[in-house]
Order: C-alpha cells, then structure tokens, then sequence
C-alpha cells in the first residue's frame, strides 16, 4: 500500500473471472503521515481507506470483466461495517464479487480479513464508464503490470 | 397478481422514501419524482431482480441524448411499466 498515492492494492492473488470475484493482497505499511493524525498514540487505518481498498478491488475485478473497456467508478457505499480496528502492518486479504450486473452499473460485495478474521465489509455500486481519456487507461495498465493482472484479461488489439 | 405498474411503484417507494399515494402512472421518474441518476441505479437493481430482466438504461440514455427518443417514454412510470413488459416477453419468448 502507498496510501498516500491512495494506491492500496499490492498483489491480485486470484482473480476468478468465471465466478465473477476476486482476491487481493495489501500490506498496511508500519509507518504513514495519516497514523500521525488518525490517531496520535492509537493509529489505526481509516475506515474510508478500508472502504476504498474494497473499491479497489472491486474496481480491479470489474475491469477484468470488461476486458480493460470500462473503468469503474465508485457511485455508492451500503451496509458498510467496520467491525474491528486495522493496525499499521497488518496484511489484508480483500475479496470481492459481483452481485449484479446492470446496464451501465455494477453492484459487488467486499471484504476485509486478516489472518481470515473479518474486519470489515461493504456493498458497493459502480458506474461504468468507457475510459475518459488515454493518460488514465496507460495509468491503469501500467498498475494492472504492478499489482499482477491476469496478461490474458487485457484487451487484445 | 399485481400489475407491472403497481410492482414498480411499489419499489419506487420503498427505495427512494416516497410515499405510495403520489406515485402515479402519469408520474415522471426524474422530473416529478425527483429521482435522480443515482437513485435510479437502485430502482433499476430492483427492477431486473424483481423482473428478471436488464433494464437497457445505457441504451435509454444514449436514446435521450441522440435526441431520438424522450425521457418520456422511458421515465413516464406507465411507459417503463410497458417498456418492462416488453423487457419480459421478450426474455420469455
């Protein structure tokens, strides 16, 4: 994780198109600016980093599904828990799988483990939107490198 | 078994916090609703569970935008109720 550049995804490590879900791996770093001020003393990851980690993986998810046509952006958080704290160092495992596909919008459920202990999970609405520009999709293939993606779930041609 | 109509309008309400009894067939979505995009992403949810369908809302907006059709027959609850049915006998044929 470079919070600070809000990536948050380390490793896909399996990405089940079939079933239409996902997992990934993140290392919460030891130290960060954000644990100075959440909280001096007591730092813990934010819960909206959790809820983005999960869109992340998600985001990740549906783009495999897309086949690297669409981006997904976060449109809605629902049922969001936030069950125990996340300490600096800790390693999540995020699952995420889809529970529908609309037109133009996809809904998932999302969760975070630790050592398969639940911390916390959501249900989050995506809109899909072809790529708004080139700079974004060469971002986003260049992470898709980093992080493992599947090379056989990129677009061809 | 209720109508197409009463279904959605059923699921309007629930989903948006509208109450029932201004809930019309001659009632706009957007416009006398006052339903908004994201709003409707939960109705449209609803609908293709309920329905077991895929309500085509890109294909709609595209429509609207192009100038080929109006938000009318799309949002207007008596022609999306007919625009479902269609939707069904079309999965069902």
């Amino acid at each position: 994780m470079h919070l600070e550049y809000f990536h948050l995804i380390d490793r896909i490590a399996d990405l089940r198109a079939e079933e239409r879900s996902i997992t990934v791996e993140a290392q919460v770093p030891l130290e960060s600016t954000i644990f100075e001020g959440h909280f001096p003393g007591h730092p813990l990851m934010p819960g909206v980093l959790l809820i983005e980690s999960m869109a992340q993986a998600s985001g990740w998810l549906l783009i495999a599904l897309t086949k690297f046509e669409r981006m997904p952006f976060l449109a809605a958080v629902k049922e969001a828990k936030m069950r125990t704290f996340v300490t600096p160092g800790e390693l999540l495992t995020i699952e995420a799988a889809v529970v529908h596909e609309g037109s133009g919008f996809t809904i998932t459920d999302a969760k975070v483990s630790v050592g398969g202990k639940p911390k916390c999970n959501a249900t989050l609405t995506f809109r899909q939107v072809p790529f708004p520009n080139d700079d974004l999709r060469g971002h986003m293939e260049t992470m898709a490198k980093r992080i493992g993606f599947p090379q056989q779930m990129f677009a061809h041609g | 078994m209720s109508s197409t109509f009463d279904r959605v309008a059923t699921i309007i309400a629930e989903t948006c916090d509208i109450p029932r009894d201004t809930i019309t067939p001659e009632s706009h979505a957007i416009d006398d609703l006052g339903i908004d995009s994201l709003d409707f992403l939960d109705i449209a949810f609803a609908i293709d569970k309920a329905f077991g369908i895929k309500l085509p809302l890109e294909k709609w907006t595209q429509e609207v935008n192009d100038g080929k059709a109006t938000t009318e027959q799309y949002f207007v609850l008596k022609n999306l109720s007919a625009r479902i049915d269609e939707l069904v006998a079309a999965k069902d044929a």
